[in-house]
Protein backbone atom coordinates (compact mmCIF):
# COMPACT_ATOMS: atom_id res chain seq x y z
CA UNK A 1 0.00 0.00 0.00
CA UNK A 2 1.04 3.69 -0.97
CA UNK A 3 2.21 5.42 1.80
CA UNK A 4 0.15 8.83 1.73
CA UNK A 5 1.90 12.45 3.64
CA UNK A 6 -1.08 13.82 5.63
CA UNK A 7 -0.99 16.62 3.25
CA UNK A 8 -1.62 14.77 0.42
CA UNK A 9 -4.06 12.82 2.28
CA UNK A 10 -5.98 15.86 3.34
CA UNK A 11 -5.56 17.17 -0.29
CA UNK A 12 -6.90 13.87 -1.09
CA UNK A 13 -10.14 14.10 0.89
CA UNK A 14 -10.88 17.91 0.18
CA UNK A 15 -10.91 17.00 -3.26
CA UNK A 16 -12.93 13.22 -3.06
CA UNK A 17 -15.57 15.94 -1.26
CA UNK A 18 -15.51 18.79 -3.60
CA UNK A 19 -16.10 16.31 -6.48
CA UNK A 20 -19.15 14.66 -4.50
CA UNK A 21 -20.21 18.02 -3.93
CA UNK A 22 -20.26 18.74 -7.42
CA UNK A 23 -21.77 15.77 -8.71
CA UNK A 24 -24.78 17.27 -6.28
CA UNK A 25 -25.12 21.02 -7.13
CA UNK A 26 -28.46 21.72 -5.75
CA UNK A 27 -27.24 20.88 -2.46
CA UNK A 28 -24.96 23.87 -2.70
CA UNK A 29 -27.54 25.81 -4.12
CA UNK A 30 -29.65 25.24 -1.68
CA UNK A 31 -27.59 26.73 0.90
CA UNK A 32 -27.05 30.02 -1.01
CA UNK A 33 -30.65 30.38 -2.02
CA UNK A 34 -31.39 30.07 1.73
CA UNK A 35 -28.89 32.38 2.81
CA UNK A 36 -30.15 35.16 0.06
CA UNK A 37 -33.71 34.57 0.93
CA UNK A 38 -33.65 34.54 4.55
CA UNK A 39 -31.36 38.06 4.50
CA UNK A 40 -34.42 39.40 1.99
CA UNK A 41 -37.28 38.81 4.02
CA UNK A 42 -35.87 40.62 6.92
CA UNK A 43 -36.46 43.93 5.35
CA UNK A 44 -39.31 43.17 4.44
CA UNK A 45 -40.47 42.02 7.99
CA UNK A 46 -38.96 45.53 9.88
CA UNK A 47 -39.42 48.01 6.76
CA UNK A 48 -37.75 49.61 4.10
CA UNK A 49 -35.79 51.93 6.82
CA UNK A 50 -32.69 52.53 4.84
CA UNK A 51 -31.10 54.00 8.38
CA UNK A 52 -32.35 50.94 10.33
CA UNK A 53 -31.57 48.25 7.77
CA UNK A 54 -27.74 49.62 7.36
CA UNK A 55 -27.12 49.11 11.25
CA UNK A 56 -29.08 45.88 11.18
CA UNK A 57 -27.57 44.32 7.97
CA UNK A 58 -24.20 42.96 9.98
CA UNK A 59 -26.01 40.55 12.57
CA UNK A 60 -28.98 39.79 9.55
CA UNK A 61 -25.75 38.75 7.39
CA UNK A 62 -24.21 36.78 10.02
CA UNK A 63 -27.51 35.12 11.63
CA UNK A 64 -28.40 34.35 8.15
CA UNK A 65 -25.40 32.33 7.90
CA UNK A 66 -25.12 30.61 11.00
CA UNK A 67 -28.69 29.19 9.80
CA UNK A 68 -27.58 28.76 6.91
CA UNK A 69 -24.67 26.50 7.59
CA UNK A 70 -26.55 24.69 10.31
CA UNK A 71 -28.86 23.52 7.76
CA UNK A 72 -26.24 22.14 5.57
CA UNK A 73 -23.89 20.67 8.15
CA UNK A 74 -26.25 17.42 8.40
CA UNK A 75 -24.92 16.69 5.12
CA UNK A 76 -21.43 16.31 6.56
CA UNK A 77 -21.51 12.84 7.55
CA UNK A 78 -24.95 11.79 6.76
CA UNK A 79 -23.98 10.81 3.05
CA UNK A 80 -21.02 8.66 4.19
CA UNK A 81 -22.58 7.44 6.78
CA UNK A 82 -24.86 5.43 5.21
CA UNK A 83 -22.87 3.85 2.64
CA UNK A 84 -20.55 2.96 4.81
CA UNK A 85 -17.31 4.80 3.75
CA UNK A 86 -17.33 6.53 7.01
CA UNK A 87 -16.85 3.11 8.56
CA UNK A 88 -13.86 2.40 6.22
CA UNK A 89 -12.39 5.98 7.14
CA UNK A 90 -12.53 4.96 10.80
CA UNK A 91 -10.78 2.01 10.24
CA UNK A 92 -8.44 3.25 7.71
CA UNK A 93 -4.54 3.08 9.26
CA UNK A 94 -4.60 6.86 8.44
CA UNK A 95 -4.92 9.82 10.78
CA UNK A 96 -9.22 10.52 11.33
CA UNK A 97 -8.20 13.52 12.17
CA UNK A 98 -6.70 15.09 9.40
CA UNK A 99 -9.50 12.91 6.95
CA UNK A 100 -12.02 14.40 9.39
CA UNK A 101 -10.33 18.10 8.97
CA UNK A 102 -10.52 17.68 5.31
CA UNK A 103 -14.34 17.11 4.72
CA UNK A 104 -14.47 20.36 7.22
CA UNK A 105 -12.64 22.27 5.06
CA UNK A 106 -14.52 21.08 2.22
CA UNK A 107 -17.35 21.72 3.54
CA UNK A 108 -16.50 24.82 4.44
CA UNK A 109 -15.52 25.35 0.57
CA UNK A 110 -19.40 24.24 -0.42
CA UNK A 111 -21.38 26.12 2.13
CA UNK A 112 -19.25 28.48 3.95
CA UNK A 113 -17.54 30.23 0.64
CA UNK A 114 -20.30 31.22 -1.44
CA UNK A 115 -22.00 32.78 1.13
CA UNK A 116 -19.17 35.03 1.73
CA UNK A 117 -18.72 35.64 -2.16
CA UNK A 118 -22.44 36.14 -2.12
CA UNK A 119 -22.01 39.27 1.08
CA UNK A 120 -21.41 42.39 -1.33
CA UNK A 121 -24.64 41.84 -3.45
CA UNK A 122 -27.01 41.66 -0.11
CA UNK A 123 -24.70 44.17 2.08
CA UNK A 124 -25.64 46.69 -1.21
CA UNK A 125 -29.31 45.51 -1.10
CA UNK A 126 -28.66 46.97 2.81
CA UNK A 127 -27.03 50.20 1.66
CA UNK A 128 -24.34 48.91 3.19
CA UNK A 129 -20.75 51.50 2.75
CA UNK A 130 -18.09 49.91 0.96
CA UNK A 131 -15.76 49.67 4.18
CA UNK A 132 -18.49 48.08 5.90
CA UNK A 133 -18.76 45.30 3.44
CA UNK A 134 -15.24 44.54 2.92
CA UNK A 135 -15.08 43.94 6.71
CA UNK A 136 -18.30 42.04 6.40
CA UNK A 137 -16.81 39.84 3.89
CA UNK A 138 -13.28 39.65 5.98
CA UNK A 139 -15.17 38.43 9.12
CA UNK A 140 -17.36 36.13 7.46
CA UNK A 141 -14.11 34.54 5.86
CA UNK A 142 -12.46 34.30 9.13
CA UNK A 143 -15.62 33.13 10.85
CA UNK A 144 -17.42 30.99 8.74
CA UNK A 145 -14.79 28.04 9.20
CA UNK A 146 -15.13 28.09 12.64
CA UNK A 147 -19.08 27.41 12.24
CA UNK A 148 -17.89 24.24 9.75
CA UNK A 149 -15.43 23.29 12.37
CA UNK A 150 -17.49 23.58 15.33
CA UNK A 151 -20.61 22.60 13.63
CA UNK A 152 -18.49 19.18 12.51
CA UNK A 153 -18.38 18.15 16.25
CA UNK A 154 -22.56 18.50 16.48
CA UNK A 155 -22.75 16.92 13.37
CA UNK A 156 -20.53 13.70 14.64
CA UNK A 157 -21.96 13.61 18.09
CA UNK A 158 -26.15 13.55 15.98
CA UNK A 159 -24.82 11.06 13.66
CA UNK A 160 -27.55 8.76 12.51
CA UNK A 161 -29.98 10.08 15.44
CA UNK A 162 -33.90 10.75 14.77
CA UNK A 163 -34.45 14.86 14.55
CA UNK A 164 -31.59 15.13 14.50
CA UNK A 165 -31.26 18.47 12.49
CA UNK A 166 -32.92 20.28 15.13
CA UNK A 167 -31.23 18.75 17.44
CA UNK A 168 -27.81 19.46 15.86
CA UNK A 169 -28.86 23.35 15.72
CA UNK A 170 -29.43 23.04 19.38
CA UNK A 171 -26.00 21.89 20.24
CA UNK A 172 -24.22 24.12 17.97
CA UNK A 173 -25.75 27.56 17.85
CA UNK A 174 -24.85 28.23 22.00
CA UNK A 175 -21.24 27.40 21.02
CA UNK A 176 -21.23 29.75 18.42
CA UNK A 177 -22.23 32.97 19.75
CA UNK A 178 -18.90 34.36 20.53
CA UNK A 179 -18.29 34.34 16.63
CA UNK A 180 -21.01 35.90 16.00
CA UNK A 181 -19.84 38.42 18.42
CA UNK A 182 -16.86 39.19 17.05
CA UNK A 183 -18.38 39.23 13.26
CA UNK A 184 -20.90 41.45 14.13
CA UNK A 185 -18.44 43.44 16.30
CA UNK A 186 -16.06 44.49 13.71
CA UNK A 187 -18.69 45.58 10.70
CA UNK A 188 -19.98 47.75 13.44
CA UNK A 189 -16.64 48.96 14.59
CA UNK A 190 -15.54 50.12 11.06
CA UNK A 191 -19.16 52.15 10.60
CA UNK A 192 -18.69 53.50 13.74
CA UNK A 193 -14.57 55.08 12.97
CA UNK A 194 -13.30 52.37 15.35
CA UNK A 195 -10.41 50.14 14.64
CA UNK A 196 -11.83 46.64 13.56
CA UNK A 197 -8.23 44.82 13.98
CA UNK A 198 -9.02 43.74 17.54
CA UNK A 199 -12.73 42.29 16.67
CA UNK A 200 -10.51 40.25 14.03
CA UNK A 201 -7.41 39.14 15.78
CA UNK A 202 -9.97 37.44 18.23
CA UNK A 203 -11.93 35.83 15.61
CA UNK A 204 -8.25 35.11 13.99
CA UNK A 205 -7.39 33.17 17.44
CA UNK A 206 -10.77 31.41 17.56
CA UNK A 207 -10.06 30.15 14.05
CA UNK A 208 -6.70 29.10 15.11
CA UNK A 209 -8.09 27.66 18.41
CA UNK A 210 -10.68 25.57 16.27
CA UNK A 211 -8.37 24.68 13.53
CA UNK A 212 -6.26 22.88 16.33
CA UNK A 213 -8.77 21.23 18.44
CA UNK A 214 -11.89 20.73 16.60
CA UNK A 215 -10.53 17.79 14.15
CA UNK A 216 -9.37 15.52 17.20
CA UNK A 217 -12.23 16.33 18.95
CA UNK A 218 -14.79 15.41 15.76
CA UNK A 219 -12.89 12.31 15.33
CA UNK A 220 -13.69 11.17 18.71
CA UNK A 221 -17.29 11.95 18.63
CA UNK A 222 -17.63 9.67 15.62
CA UNK A 223 -16.43 7.03 17.11
CA UNK A 224 -18.21 7.97 19.96
CA UNK A 225 -21.19 7.75 17.47
CA UNK A 226 -19.75 4.94 15.74
CA UNK A 227 -19.14 1.81 18.13
CA UNK B 1 -5.07 -0.64 56.92
CA UNK B 2 -5.98 -0.45 52.93
CA UNK B 3 -8.81 1.73 52.38
CA UNK B 4 -10.72 0.88 49.14
CA UNK B 5 -11.23 4.01 47.80
CA UNK B 6 -12.87 3.00 45.15
CA UNK B 7 -15.48 1.25 47.01
CA UNK B 8 -18.22 3.36 46.03
CA UNK B 9 -17.60 3.95 42.63
CA UNK B 10 -19.88 1.04 42.15
CA UNK B 11 -23.90 1.01 41.62
CA UNK B 12 -24.07 -1.80 43.68
CA UNK B 13 -22.77 -0.04 47.14
CA UNK B 14 -23.38 3.60 45.91
CA UNK B 15 -27.47 2.47 45.64
CA UNK B 16 -27.67 2.49 49.77
CA UNK B 17 -25.07 4.85 50.47
CA UNK B 18 -27.17 7.35 48.73
CA UNK B 19 -30.55 6.26 50.15
CA UNK B 20 -28.80 6.92 53.58
CA UNK B 21 -27.39 10.62 52.63
CA UNK B 22 -30.58 11.65 51.38
CA UNK B 23 -32.30 12.49 54.49
CA UNK B 24 -29.28 14.21 55.83
CA UNK B 25 -29.03 16.49 53.06
CA UNK B 26 -33.06 17.02 52.38
CA UNK B 27 -33.80 17.85 56.41
CA UNK B 28 -30.60 19.77 56.71
CA UNK B 29 -31.56 21.78 53.38
CA UNK B 30 -35.01 22.78 54.53
CA UNK B 31 -33.87 23.61 58.37
CA UNK B 32 -31.10 26.01 56.60
CA UNK B 33 -34.01 27.77 53.95
CA UNK B 34 -36.04 28.31 56.89
CA UNK B 35 -33.48 29.71 58.65
CA UNK B 36 -32.03 31.67 55.73
CA UNK B 37 -35.09 32.83 54.67
CA UNK B 38 -36.05 33.79 57.84
CA UNK B 39 -32.87 35.88 58.30
CA UNK B 40 -33.58 37.47 54.86
CA UNK B 41 -37.26 38.57 55.12
CA UNK B 42 -37.30 39.60 58.87
CA UNK B 43 -33.43 40.41 60.77
CA UNK B 44 -31.91 41.91 57.09
CA UNK B 45 -32.83 45.36 56.84
CA UNK B 46 -33.97 47.34 54.14
CA UNK B 47 -31.18 48.29 51.25
CA UNK B 48 -29.94 52.20 51.37
CA UNK B 49 -30.70 52.50 47.21
CA UNK B 50 -33.10 49.25 46.54
CA UNK B 51 -35.25 49.26 49.23
CA UNK B 52 -37.10 46.27 49.73
CA UNK B 53 -36.61 44.89 46.24
CA UNK B 54 -33.40 43.52 46.73
CA UNK B 55 -34.57 40.76 49.11
CA UNK B 56 -34.06 38.63 45.68
CA UNK B 57 -31.17 38.22 45.79
CA UNK B 58 -31.27 35.46 48.70
CA UNK B 59 -32.29 33.07 46.47
CA UNK B 60 -31.33 35.10 42.93
CA UNK B 61 -27.57 34.78 43.88
CA UNK B 62 -27.37 31.42 44.80
CA UNK B 63 -28.92 29.98 42.36
CA UNK B 64 -26.43 31.62 39.72
CA UNK B 65 -23.36 30.85 41.97
CA UNK B 66 -24.74 26.83 41.71
CA UNK B 67 -26.52 26.89 37.94
CA UNK B 68 -22.47 27.49 37.47
CA UNK B 69 -20.56 25.49 39.80
CA UNK B 70 -22.97 22.56 38.88
CA UNK B 71 -22.24 22.69 35.12
CA UNK B 72 -18.77 22.42 36.27
CA UNK B 73 -19.38 19.11 37.96
CA UNK B 74 -21.40 17.64 35.80
CA UNK B 75 -18.69 17.96 33.26
CA UNK B 76 -16.48 17.01 35.05
CA UNK B 77 -18.15 13.43 36.22
CA UNK B 78 -19.03 13.17 32.42
CA UNK B 79 -15.20 13.44 31.84
CA UNK B 80 -14.70 10.90 34.12
CA UNK B 81 -17.10 8.67 32.63
CA UNK B 82 -15.70 9.26 29.24
CA UNK B 83 -12.31 8.82 30.25
CA UNK B 84 -12.74 6.05 33.18
CA UNK B 85 -15.55 4.47 31.65
CA UNK B 86 -17.01 4.56 35.21
CA UNK B 87 -20.73 3.48 34.89
CA UNK B 88 -21.43 5.93 38.13
CA UNK B 89 -19.85 9.13 36.76
CA UNK B 90 -21.64 9.29 34.00
CA UNK B 91 -25.36 8.22 35.78
CA UNK B 92 -24.43 11.78 38.18
CA UNK B 93 -23.79 13.96 35.40
CA UNK B 94 -27.33 12.69 33.54
CA UNK B 95 -28.86 13.40 37.27
CA UNK B 96 -27.03 16.63 37.24
CA UNK B 97 -28.33 18.21 34.94
CA UNK B 98 -32.07 19.10 35.20
CA UNK B 99 -31.04 20.67 38.44
CA UNK B 100 -28.48 22.77 36.76
CA UNK B 101 -31.28 23.50 34.03
CA UNK B 102 -33.45 24.43 37.04
CA UNK B 103 -31.09 26.82 38.84
CA UNK B 104 -30.12 28.15 35.77
CA UNK B 105 -33.62 29.18 34.80
CA UNK B 106 -34.85 30.15 38.70
CA UNK B 107 -31.89 32.38 38.05
CA UNK B 108 -33.20 34.32 35.11
CA UNK B 109 -36.45 34.39 36.35
CA UNK B 110 -35.46 35.91 39.74
CA UNK B 111 -33.12 38.68 37.99
CA UNK B 112 -36.05 39.59 35.71
CA UNK B 113 -38.64 39.95 38.76
CA UNK B 114 -35.98 42.17 40.38
CA UNK B 115 -35.19 43.99 36.76
CA UNK B 116 -38.59 45.11 36.53
CA UNK B 117 -38.07 47.46 39.47
CA UNK B 118 -34.93 48.04 39.65
CA UNK B 119 -33.77 48.64 35.90
CA UNK B 120 -37.20 49.38 34.83
CA UNK B 121 -37.13 46.13 31.99
CA UNK B 122 -37.82 42.30 32.88
CA UNK B 123 -35.20 41.75 30.08
CA UNK B 124 -31.82 43.82 29.15
CA UNK B 125 -29.00 42.07 27.19
CA UNK B 126 -26.51 42.35 29.31
CA UNK B 127 -23.35 40.13 29.19
CA UNK B 128 -24.30 38.15 32.84
CA UNK B 129 -28.21 37.76 31.99
CA UNK B 130 -27.32 36.58 28.37
CA UNK B 131 -24.32 34.25 29.63
CA UNK B 132 -26.55 32.65 32.32
CA UNK B 133 -29.07 32.20 29.21
CA UNK B 134 -26.37 30.59 26.97
CA UNK B 135 -25.47 28.73 30.43
CA UNK B 136 -29.21 27.29 30.07
CA UNK B 137 -28.88 26.50 26.16
CA UNK B 138 -26.01 24.50 26.83
CA UNK B 139 -27.86 22.50 30.16
CA UNK B 140 -30.83 21.87 27.75
CA UNK B 141 -28.66 20.74 24.68
CA UNK B 142 -26.87 18.39 27.17
CA UNK B 143 -30.19 16.64 28.39
CA UNK B 144 -31.61 17.20 24.58
CA UNK B 145 -28.59 14.91 22.85
CA UNK B 146 -28.58 12.36 25.79
CA UNK B 147 -32.55 11.63 25.74
CA UNK B 148 -32.00 11.56 21.98
CA UNK B 149 -29.94 8.37 21.96
CA UNK B 150 -31.33 5.07 22.94
CA UNK B 151 -28.55 3.61 23.49
CA UNK B 152 -27.54 4.72 27.55
CA UNK B 153 -23.65 3.75 26.57
CA UNK B 154 -23.29 5.78 23.32
CA UNK B 155 -25.75 8.81 25.18
CA UNK B 156 -23.07 8.71 27.94
CA UNK B 157 -20.30 9.33 25.87
CA UNK B 158 -21.64 11.62 23.36
CA UNK B 159 -23.25 14.08 25.71
CA UNK B 160 -19.79 14.41 28.13
CA UNK B 161 -17.97 15.23 25.21
CA UNK B 162 -20.80 17.82 24.25
CA UNK B 163 -20.38 18.71 28.03
CA UNK B 164 -16.70 18.84 27.89
CA UNK B 165 -16.71 21.13 25.21
CA UNK B 166 -18.99 23.31 26.81
CA UNK B 167 -17.04 24.08 29.59
CA UNK B 168 -13.90 24.74 27.27
CA UNK B 169 -16.16 27.01 25.74
CA UNK B 170 -17.92 28.74 28.95
CA UNK B 171 -14.96 31.33 29.33
CA UNK B 172 -14.92 31.95 25.65
CA UNK B 173 -18.72 33.34 25.55
CA UNK B 174 -18.31 34.97 28.77
CA UNK B 175 -15.58 37.22 27.99
CA UNK B 176 -17.21 37.88 24.47
CA UNK B 177 -20.10 38.13 25.94
CA UNK B 178 -18.43 41.10 28.60
CA UNK B 179 -17.42 42.92 26.51
CA UNK B 180 -20.54 43.09 24.23
CA UNK B 181 -22.27 44.82 26.46
CA UNK B 182 -22.26 44.90 30.60
CA UNK B 183 -25.22 46.79 32.42
CA UNK B 184 -24.99 44.19 35.27
CA UNK B 185 -23.71 45.60 38.84
CA UNK B 186 -20.65 43.71 39.40
CA UNK B 187 -19.98 41.44 42.74
CA UNK B 188 -20.55 43.04 46.22
CA UNK B 189 -18.71 40.13 47.93
CA UNK B 190 -15.08 40.24 46.75
CA UNK B 191 -12.14 38.51 48.36
CA UNK B 192 -11.12 42.04 49.62
CA UNK B 193 -14.36 42.30 51.99
CA UNK B 194 -17.72 43.72 51.54
CA UNK B 195 -19.81 46.70 52.16
CA UNK B 196 -22.86 44.45 52.83
CA UNK B 197 -24.48 44.72 56.17
CA UNK B 198 -23.81 41.20 57.96
CA UNK B 199 -27.26 39.60 58.31
CA UNK B 200 -27.30 39.98 54.44
CA UNK B 201 -24.41 37.99 54.42
CA UNK B 202 -25.58 35.88 56.71
CA UNK B 203 -29.07 35.27 54.87
CA UNK B 204 -27.48 34.91 51.68
CA UNK B 205 -24.56 32.14 52.97
CA UNK B 206 -27.27 30.37 54.73
CA UNK B 207 -29.36 30.75 51.56
CA UNK B 208 -26.01 29.44 49.69
CA UNK B 209 -25.48 26.42 51.64
CA UNK B 210 -29.60 25.61 51.92
CA UNK B 211 -29.48 25.53 48.06
CA UNK B 212 -26.32 23.80 48.01
CA UNK B 213 -27.49 20.99 50.15
CA UNK B 214 -31.19 20.63 48.27
CA UNK B 215 -29.05 20.16 45.09
CA UNK B 216 -26.86 17.29 46.63
CA UNK B 217 -29.89 15.65 47.99
CA UNK B 218 -32.22 16.11 44.50
CA UNK B 219 -29.30 14.58 42.50
CA UNK B 220 -28.68 11.80 44.95
CA UNK B 221 -32.51 11.25 44.70
CA UNK B 222 -32.38 11.24 40.98
CA UNK B 223 -29.26 9.20 40.82
CA UNK B 224 -31.09 6.25 42.58
CA UNK B 225 -33.52 5.99 39.86
CA UNK B 226 -31.43 6.05 37.03
CA UNK B 227 -29.21 3.00 39.24
CA UNK B 228 -32.81 1.57 39.41
CA UNK B 229 -33.37 1.83 35.46
CA UNK B 230 -30.36 1.09 33.73
CA UNK B 231 -29.71 -1.87 36.23
CA UNK B 232 -32.95 -3.02 35.94
CA UNK B 233 -31.72 -6.67 34.84
CA UNK B 234 -29.64 -7.37 37.60
CA UNK B 235 -29.66 -9.50 40.12
CA UNK B 236 -28.92 -7.23 43.33
CA UNK B 237 -31.88 -5.29 41.47
CA UNK B 238 -34.14 -7.44 42.22
CA UNK B 239 -33.30 -8.48 45.37
CA UNK B 240 -33.44 -5.08 46.49
CA UNK B 241 -36.47 -4.81 49.41
CA UNK B 242 -38.34 -1.81 47.90
CA UNK B 243 -38.18 -3.70 44.63
CA UNK B 244 -39.79 -6.58 45.80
Amino acid sequence: MKKLSLLSLLLLVVRRDLVLAMRRRADVLTTLFFFVMVVSLFPLGVGPEMDMLRKMAPGVLWVAALLASMLSLGRLFSADYLDGTLEQMLLAPQSLSVLVLGKMVSHWMVSGLPLVLMTPVLGLQFDMSVDAIGVLMLSLFLGTPILSMVGAIGAALTLGLRGGGVLLSLLVLPLCIPVLIFGTGAVQAVTSGLNVSSHLSLMGALLILALAFTPWVTAQALRISME
Amino acid sequence: MAINWFKYSAPTTFYPLAGRLIPWFAISSAILFAVGLYIGFVVAPADATQGEFYRIIFIHVPSSIISMFLYLIMAGYAALGLIFNTRLSSMMASAIAPTGALFAFISLWTGALWGKPMWGAWWVWDARLTSELILLFLYLGFIALHASIDDPRRADRAAALLAIIGSVNVPIIYFSVKWWNTLHQGSTIKYSGTSMHIAMQQAMFTMLAACWLYAVAVALARVRSIILEREKNTKWITELAEVK
